[in-house]
């Protein structure tokens, strides 16, 4: 078995002692602590805008309902799931599914759920204030209040789930050991971010009304706005656009930003620095095929500009990128957290053997 | 709030005495509760259990597929010892655990004490955490015990008796710490008052244990130790994940653990790292498919013969469930006078076993009298509270004493001292016990106070978590008063 071959998490002896080293189910839980708490926040500004830019569109039908929820149902939820259970995806009914189901494993509740389990799991590795704010958001998301309040005002109810996660962030940030475990959970949020940036920049391809006469009127300035707030960027967007909300120029905003912390390019960047300081590598050198993958999709986009994308389809662009991202976390897990699985029969009886062999 | 309408009843009151006072020592205590008003001492009691809950500090509840969590009901009128009393206390206990450890060292090798019939052989031989595998075996710096948690009460008069000894894996200790931080926090005037021992270097202590039981053919000196828990999903997994974090060494399941050429490692992100001490919060049976369970999927396989081959240390040992049997806690006393030729400092609760033949038509005539309890059972369980129960209980309890006496003991009840506790209309006399926490590594350590625990139901005499008990903070004074 030669080093090369084997994921690092699978090399055999190594005489560290030292307080630094991490179980690999313990890197996994961070990751995907993190990795929910930043979905569900997601997930609470799209339900969030969506809702209140169907305000300014009260008289659709069902089928323009539809045509509305169904992509945005598609980029963060399940689409199948969704229609086991329902006939009609309106506001209502995508609303609910996408905050409260159980059934639905990225719902809001779900997300924080499983954040809450997987934080427990590494409750003696985090602080006691990262456990505490997400064990509030959970106990919130568990008690019947929470649903009163989302009735009584669904913008209050986003607004505090997206509290829980950016005090939980905060916390992370000021209270949490910078150790590998940082690594993971930075890894964690970065990469569920750019995904979920690319997503929802791709709402505008599948969503709302494609009709020609809506192009470049009201309606289309407004869903082009929603894109901007659902990934939190409106007002970042301003700083640097003064003039009107054009639909190029926010997809080259939301792509190549090297400033606003939630475009796809800002996220790689940080991402790139994580995974660096995870493997040990020099700044441009990767570790594995995916990233190579991921290194050569960020230098890209040090070079393309908006124009090469849309010759290409943002559509299209922006699949690669969450492909790209796909593989990276296959590649994570199993660089760091995979162990093959222990058959407990056949370990019992090599043990049984060795021991009739002592005696 | 206090009031005179207190009711003593006739029982041990821990804050007054027969004749009415107040105990000196709970002075402090009596006044502070009497100066706060109703709404105030709510307001504090609804603060410390929202910190508890939002810091989950919770037990799971078991049979509730929900997985329910609850916090463990804490009582904040705090439970006072004199310091003369608890010098008696500590070396009762401390006496205790060296006399067993002595004995588990004897049964373990030359078995003096069944040759001399102190015991008689065979309830030791046949009794079920006896592990014969471990014959001849050396454990680490001949420690077997490493942590205790021996459980007492106070009968009619006042004296401290032993109720039963938890030498496998007792819990709590976490409770203890955290009942002392909520104290704090609810009454820092009164605790700053009071001169109270500390109880904060209980994790500091019990690493300090760990490190010393460390494998012999160690040379680094810095051993990796970790706590091995069940998981997520016991019961106690808060406590688990607590004293890692105290002590500052990782928490590690089974699944994280594989054993090669008789060397435990666990998997870490940077590879297989040897682990050289374990604290298991996980009993004998589960801990190794190879040899014991072999359908725990808990465990280690190849974890024991690693521990026989000297290359990892266990804590507890295996097998000291033996010396817990409370069938051996009836001759505890005598246990001490072989080894020590002392006699007890504790005495235990005068006990019957339903395997002499004297002992169980006594037993038998007087069921309905007696509290009967399981020789191996835990947590209140498997238990007979003979003047409580119906004749349906007694039956079934008669007819299972006939077909395995060696299983049961009886003993008569005490009705255990009682302390004001908090119930819905004010302050009320309740029943509570008290459970030290023992370290035994390079010395013999005591943490100052312990967990009280406190049956909160009315006139019941069982402070179980898992049957309606509550806790207390306990508080080792500096001075009598």
């Amino acid at each position: 078995m030669s080093d090369t071959i084997l994921p690092t998490a699978q090399k055999p002896i190594n005489d560290r002692r030292d307080s630094q080293v991490m179980l690999s189910r313990v890197a996994n839980s961070l990751y995907w602590m993190s990795r929910y708490i930043e979905r569900a926040e997601n997930v609470a500004r799209l339900l969030d805008v969506n809702l209140q830019l169907m305000l300014d569109f009260a008289d659709l039908n069902d089928e323009q309902l539809k045509e509305h929820w169904l992509p945005i149902l598609r980029s963060a939820g399940d689409e199948e799931t969704f229609f086991k259970s329902h006939k009609k995806a309106d506001s209502a009914s995508v609303t609910e599914f996408l905050t409260f189901s159980p059934e639905n494993p990225n719902s809001i509740l779900s997300c924080l759920f499983t954040a809450r389990e997987n934080a427990r799991q590494v409750r003696d590795q985090i602080s006691l204030e990262m456990f505490e704010a997400i064990n509030e958001a959970y106990l919130f998301l568990k008690s019947k209040n929470a649903r009163e309040v989302w009735q009584s005002g669904a913008h209050e109810f986003y607004g505090q789930i997206k509290n829980y996660s950016h005090l939980f962030q905060g916390l992370t940030a000021s209270t949490f050991i910078r150790n590998e475990g940082y690594e993971f959970i930075n890894i964690g949020k970065l990469l569920e971010r750019a995904d979920k940036t690319t997503r929802i920049l791709d709402l505008k391809y599948h969503i709302l009304l494609p009709r020609v006469s809506d192009v470049g009127g009201a309606v289309d300035a407004a869903q082009w706005q929603a894109i901007l707030r659902s990934a939190s960027a409106l007002e970042a967007y301003r700083k640097f656009h003064v003039e009107d909300i054009l639909p190029k120029k926010v997809a080259e905003f939301l792509i190549f930003s090297t400033t606003f912390p939630r475009s796809i390019r800002s996220c790689m960047q940080h991402l790139d620095t994580d995974l660096h300081r995870l493997s040990g590598k020099e700044r441009r050198e990767y570790k594995s095929a995916e990233e190579r993958a991921f290194g050569k999709l960020l230098s890209d986009l040090n070079f393309l500009t908006i124009e090469d994308i849309q010759a290409e389809g943002l559509h299209e662009f922006l699949q690669k990128v969450q492909e790209t991202l796909d593989r990276l976390d296959d590649h994570i897990y199993r660089e760091y957290m995979y162990h093959p699985p222990v058959d407990i029969q056949a370990e019992i009886l090599l043990h049984q053997q060795q021991m009739q062999q002592q005696q | 709030m206090l009031t005179d309408s207190y009711d003593r009843g006739d029982f041990f009151d821990e804050m007054f005495d027969d004749a009415g006072p107040v105990r000196p020592h709970y002075q402090n205590v009596a006044e502070h509760l009497r100066s706060l008003d109703e709404a105030e001492y709510k307001r504090k009691q609804t603060a410390v259990d929202l910190s508890f809950m939002r810091g989950g500090v919770t037990f799971t509840v078991y049979n509730d597929d929900q997985g329910t969590e609850r916090i463990f009901p804490f009582d904040l009128v705090p439970r006072v010892i004199p310091d003369t009393e608890w010098k008696r206390i500590e070396a009762g206990l401390a006496q205790r655990i060296t006399a067993l450890n002595l004995f588990l060292h004897d049964i373990y090798h030359e078995q003096k004490i069944l040759k001399d019939r102190v015991i008689p052989p065979h309830y030791i031989l046949g009794a079920k955490h006896f592990r014969r595998e471990f014959m001849g075996f050396n454990v680490p710096k001949d420690i077997y015990v490493h942590i205790c948690g021996t459980d007492l009460i106070r009968d009619r008069d006042g004296n401290y008796l032993v109720l039963e000894d938890n030498l496998r894996c007792p819990s709590g200790a976490s409770y203890m710490l955290e009942n002392r931080a909520a104290l704090k926090r609810a009454f820092p005037e009164l605790y700053r008052n009071a001169r109270v021992h500390t109880v904060d270097e209980y994790a500091a202590d019990l690493r300090r244990v760990l490190q010393y039981v460390s494998p012999p053919s160690l040379t680094t000196s810095q051993p990796n130790v970790v706590l091995m828990t069940p998981g997520v999903f016991n019961s106690a997994y808060f406590e688990h994940a607590f004293l890692a974090r105290q002590m500052g060494i990782p928490i590690v399941e089974g699944r994280d653990l594989v054993v090669r050429d008789a060397r435990v490692y666990m998997r870490t992100t940077s590879g297989l790292v040897p682990v050289d001490v374990i604290y298991r919060r996980i009993d004998d049976d589960f801990l190794d498919p190879t040899i014991f369970r072999p359908d725990s999927l808990l465990g280690v396989p190849g974890l024991v013969n690693a521990y026989r081959s000297g290359n990892v240390s266990l804590a507890n040992s295996i097998g000291t469930g033996v010396a817990d049997d409370k069938v051996v806690y009836y001759f505890v006393p005598k246990i001490i006078k072989y080894y020590l030729d002392q006699e007890p400092i504790l005495p235990n609760v005068g006990t019957f076993l339903a395997s002499e033949a004297e002992d169980r038509v006594f037993i038998m005539e007087n069921l309905e009298k007696l509290v009967v309890k399981s020789a191996n059972e835990a947590g209140g369980y498997g238990m007979l509270m003979g003047p409580w129960a119906t004749r349906e209980e007694i039956e079934a309890f008669r007819e299972q004493i006939r077909a395995n006496p060696r299983n049961f003991i009886a003993q008569h009840p005490i009705s255990l001292s009682r302390h004001p506790t908090w119930c819905e209309n004010g302050f009320e006399g309740r029943h509570i016990d008290l459970r030290p926490y023992i370290l035994y590594g390079e010395k013999i350590t005591i943490t100052p106070g312990g967990l009280t625990r406190v049956a909160l139901r009315k006139g019941s005499l069982v402070v179980n978590s898992s049957q309606g008990g509550g806790s207390k903070d306990t508080w080792v004074l500096q001075g009598d008063s």
